[in-house]
C-alpha cells in the first residue's frame, strides 16, 4: 500500500491491464513519447511498445471509429482524448456507431471499448479544457459513463471499464488529478460499475455528487457539521447505468436533497435525478430537491472560473435552504 | 516508429510485385483501368486469370442482384419492403470486387453494396430481413466477416481501418476492404480512415463507387480534385481509377490491392467509376436532377450487357442458358423474400436486450414498463 495520486492510479490501472491482457491497446494525441498531456500514460510506451501505446494524428473521430473497429475484431482499445471539449468529433462515432453495433448486429459485434477523457473546471486553462457535458453522454443508448473521484475507485474502476464487455466513457475529473492522495493496494482489484459509495453516512440531508464536486461537497460538510448539520453523502460514480435505488434508499432516510455538478443546470443529470427521486420517493420528501450547478453559460476564461463553479459555500447554502424548509 | 514486433508480414517482401495497375495507370491523369470494352471485346494483355466458368458465375451472380434489386423495389411499393437503395448498373463493381476476397477478410460496407455483402457470404434471407425492418437481418453468421450496413455516410471506413489494424497487430492473414461512395469522400471521418490507414500502413482496402451521384448532388460539387483515386497519393499510398462496369478491371485492381495488402505492403485506394441507374433509394426521384439521355446513355454501358456481349462472342451464351439461369436466380431471389417474409417480428422485449451484454436496471425498469403497458391494453 502506499499513496498515490488519481494520476498514478490510472496510470498503474493501465500498466497492469497491458501486462496481462495483450489485447489492450491504447490510442490518443501524445499519449506515447509524452506519457501523455496529463502523464497518465507515462512510461507505458517505452515498457509496451508503439504498436499498444499508439501516438496518433490529431483525429478524435478517428482514433473512436478506429477503436470500434479493432474491437469488433476482439481487442481491448483504451482511447484517450485529451480534454472534454474536444471529444464532440467523436460524438457521431459515438452516438452512431460505438453505443448501437451490440444492439445494430444483435450481440454479434461488441465493442468493448474505454474512452479516457479529463474533464471538469478548476485548472485555469484556455477555452474548451473545462468542460464537463456528461449528460449528453448519458442520453446516449449503449455506451455506460463512468466518474471516479478517488485514486482507490480510479483504479478499480478503470479495471472494471477495461474489462466490461462494453463501452465506457471514463471521465476523469481532471481538478484532482494530483491534489487528492490516499493509499490503494498495490494488485489489480476492481470497483464494479453501476454502484455509487455512500461516502459518509449523515442523517439531515442527501447530497449526490461526482468528480471533483464531491470534494466540495466534503468541504461544505465540515462546515455544516460544525453547525450539526449531517450529511448522507452518495459519490454516483457511474453515471450511466445509474445507481437509483442508492438514491432512493439515502432520501427515504433523510428525506431531503440536493443534486450538485458543474455541468450546465438545465437538462443537467441533477434534473434526470430530481425526476428519479420523485417517481420513487416522493411521500418521503420533506422539501423540494435543490440543484447546485453550474450555469446555462458558455465555461468562463479563468478570471470568472471561480463564480461558476459548484463551491462549499453554495453547497452548504442549499443544504440550509433545504432544511430550514 | 513502430516496434520491431510490429511487421509480421516482413517475410513477403522478399519477392519483388511488379505493380500492374497501382502506379502504372496515373490517377491525376485520369488513366483508367479498362479490360473489358462495352462491345465485348477483351484487352487479353490485362486480363485476369479468370476461367470461363469463373466468368459465367459472375455474370449468374450478376444478374441475381439485378433480379433482387428490382424484387426490392416492387416489394417497397407494396409495402412488404422497408426504405431500400438499389444497386442496379453497379453490379460488376460489386461482384467483381467481393470475387478478389478471402473469407477471413473482413468487409465493411454502407447501405448500397448488399450484393458484396451477400457474395461475402451473408444470406439474401438475412439482407431481405434487415431491409424488411428486423434488426436480426444484421446478425451475421458465425464465421462471415461482414460488418452490418452502416448508414452515416463516411463513417465506416475508419471501422475498417481498426479491423485492419488489429489483423497486422496480431499477424494475422487477413485484410479489411470497406466500401463508400462519391459522397462520402467528402466526409471527414474518410479523410481521418485514409490517413489514419497511411500512417500506421494497416491492411486496408479502401474501394469508392463513384456512381456519379450523391442523392442529386453531382460528382463535381463533391470535390475539385480530378479523380477521387488521386486523393490516395496525399495520404501516402497509391490509387487507381477503374472502369466500374467491367467486371475484369474491377477484379484485377480489387486483387492486386488485397494482394498488396496481405503483403504488408499497407493500403489502397480505388475508385470504380460506375453509374446508379435507378434511383438513391425508393424515396428517391431521380427525374428531378438528371437527364434520361443521361442515364441512356449509361444504360448501354450497363455491366450486365457487357458481359453477355463477351460471353457470346467465347460461345459461351445461348438464349436457352440464359432463361434458364434468370429463371434460377429469379426462383432464388423469390425464396430469399418469402423465408424473410416468413419470420416472425421480434418481441418487445429484443429492444432492450442488447444494448449491453446484461441487462442494466434503468433498462430492466422500462421494459418492465412496456409491457406492463401492453398487458393493461390487453
Amino acid at each position: 500500500m502506499e499513496k498515490r495520486t488519481l494520476v498514478e492510479a490510472l496510470n498503474e490501472a493501465l500498466r497492469l491491464e497491458m501486462a496481462a491482457d495483450e489485447r489492450v491497446i491504447l490510442l490518443g494525441e501524445d499519449i506515447g513519447k509524452e506519457g501523455g498531456v496529463f502523464r497518465v500514460t507515462e512510461g507505458l510506451q517505452e515498457r509496451f511498445g508503439a504498436a499498444r501505446v499508439m501516438d496518433t494524428p490529431i483525429a478524435e473521430s478517428g482514433l473512436v471509429g478506429m477503436a470500434i473497429g479493432m474491437a469488433i475484431a476482439g481487442l481491448r482499445p483504451v482511447v484517450e482524448i485529451q480534454f472534454m471539449g474536444f471529444l464532440y468529433p467523436a460524438l457521431d462515432q459515438i452516438i452512431n456507431h460505438l453505443g448501437r453495433m451490440r444492439n445494430r448486429s444483435r450481440g454479434r459485434f461488441t465493442c468493448p471499448v474505454v474512452i479516457r477523457v479529463p474533464y471538469g473546471g478548476g485548472i485555469r486553462p484556455p477555452e474548451h479544457h473545462s468542460e464537463s457535458t456528461e449528460a449528453m453522454l448519458v442520453h446516449t443508448p449503449g455506451i455506460q459513463v463512468v466518474v471516479p473521484a478517488t485514486p482507490y475507485d480510479a483504479k478499480g474502476l478503470l479495471i472494471s471499464a477495461i474489462r466490461s464487455p462494453d463501452p465506457v466513457i471514463f471521465l476523469e475529473p481532471k481538478r484532482i488529478y494530483r491534489a487528492v492522495r490516499q493509499e490503494i493496494p498495490d494488485e489489480p482489484y476492481t470497483v464494479p460499475l453501476g454502484k455509487a459509495r455512500l461516502v459518509q453516512e449523515g442523517n439531515d440531508v442527501t447530497v449526490i455528487a461526482w468528480g471533483s464536486m464531491l470534494h466540495e461537497v466534503l468541504q461544505a460538510a465540515e462546515q455544516l457539521a460544525a453547525e450539526g448539520i449531517t450529511l448522507d453523502i452518495l459519490d454516483l460514480r457511474t453515471l450511466s447505468p445509474m445507481d437509483v435505488p442508492a438514491i432512493v434508499a439515502s432520501v427515504e432516510k433523510t428525506g431531503r436533497a440536493v443534486v450538485v455538478h458543474e455541468a450546465p443546470r438545465t437538462c443537467g443529470l441533477g434534473a434526470e435525478i430530481v425526476a428519479q427521486i420523485n417517481e420513487k420517493a416522493l411521500l418521503a420528501l420533506e422539501a423540494p430537491v435543490e440543484r447546485v450547478t453550474g450555469f446555462d453559460t458558455v465555461f468562463p476564461l479563468p478570471q470568472l472560473e471561480k463564480y461558476y463553479l459548484p463551491n462549499a459555500e453554495r453547497i452548504a447554502q442549499a443544504v440550509r435552504r433545504v432544511l430550514a424548509f | 516508429m513502430a516496434s520491431e514486433r510490429f511487421s509480421p508480414r516482413r517475410k513477403s517482401k522478399t519477392r519483388r510485385h511488379t505493380p500492374e495497375f497501382f502506379g502504372r495507370f496515373d490517377p491525376l491523369k485520369e488513366e483508367m483501368v479498362c479490360i473489358l470494352a462495352p462491345d465485348g471485346t477483351c484487352n487479353e494483355a490485362l486480363r485476369p486469370p479468370l476461367s470461363d466458368a469463373q466468368v459465367q458465375q459472375m455474370y449468374r451472380q450478376m444478374w441475381l442482384l439485378r433480379l433482387y434489386d428490382r424484387k426490392a423495389i416492387a416489394l417497397q411499393r407494396q409495402g412488404r419492403f422497408g426504405t431500400y437503395a438499389p444497386m442496379e448498373g453497379q453490379e460488376a463493381s460489386l461482384v467483381a470486387s467481393a470475387h478478389a476476397l478471402a473469407p477471413q477478410d473482413w468487409m465493411v460496407t454502407s447501405y448500397r453494396e448488399t450484393g458484396a455483402m451477400w457474395l461475402h457470404g451473408v444470406p439474401l434471407k438475412q439482407l431481405s430481413l434487415y431491409w424488411m425492418g428486423n434488426e436480426w437481418g444484421s446478425h451475421m453468421p458465425e464465421g462471415v466477416r461482414v460488418l452490418p450496413i452502416s448508414i452515416p455516410v463516411g463513417s465506416h471506413p475508419l471501422h475498417a481501418v481498426g479491423l485492419a489494424y488489429a489483423s497486422k497487430y496480431r499477424g494475422e492473414n487477413s485484410i479489411a476492404i470497406t466500401y463508400f461512395g462519391d459522397g462520402a469522400t467528402s466526409e471527414g471521418d474518410v479523410h481521418e480512415a485514409m490517413n489514419l490507414a497511411g500512417v500506421f500502413q494497416v491492411p486496408c482496402v479502401f474501394f469508392c463507387q463513384n456512381n456519379q451521384y450523391a442523392i442529386s448532388v453531382p460528382r463535381h460539387l463533391q470535390t475539385a480534385s480530378r479523380t477521387i483515386a488521386q486523393k490516395a497519393l496525399a495520404y501516402g499510398f497509391p490509387g487507381v481509377l477503374v472502369d466500374g462496369n467491367d467486371i475484369f478491371a474491377v477484379y484485377a485492381v480489387t486483387r492486386e490491392a488485397v494482394e498488396r495488402a496481405r503483403r504488408g505492403e499497407g493500403p489502397s485506394l480505388i475508385e470504380a467509376y460506375t453509374y446508379r441507374l435507378g434511383a438513391h433509394t425508393t424515396a428517391d426521384d431521380p427525374t428531378k436532377y438528371r437527364d434520361e439521355a443521361e442515364v441512356e446513355a449509361w444504360r448501354q454501358r450497363d455491366p450486365l450487357v457487357r458481359v453477355q456481349r463477351y460471353l457470346q462472342q467465347r460461345g459461351l451464351w445461348s438464349e436457352a442458358w440464359e432463361q434458364e439461369l434468370l429463371a434460377a436466380c429469379a426462383a432464388e431471389v423469390e425464396q430469399a423474400m418469402a423465408e424473410a417474409e416468413a419470420v416472425p417480428p421480434p418481441p418487445p422485449q429484443d429492444m432492450f436486450r442488447y444494448l449491453f451484454a446484461e441487462l442494466t436496471p434503468p433498462l430492466r425498469e422500462q421494459e418492465a414498463a412496456l409491457l406492463a403497458s401492453l398487458q393493461q391494453r390487453g
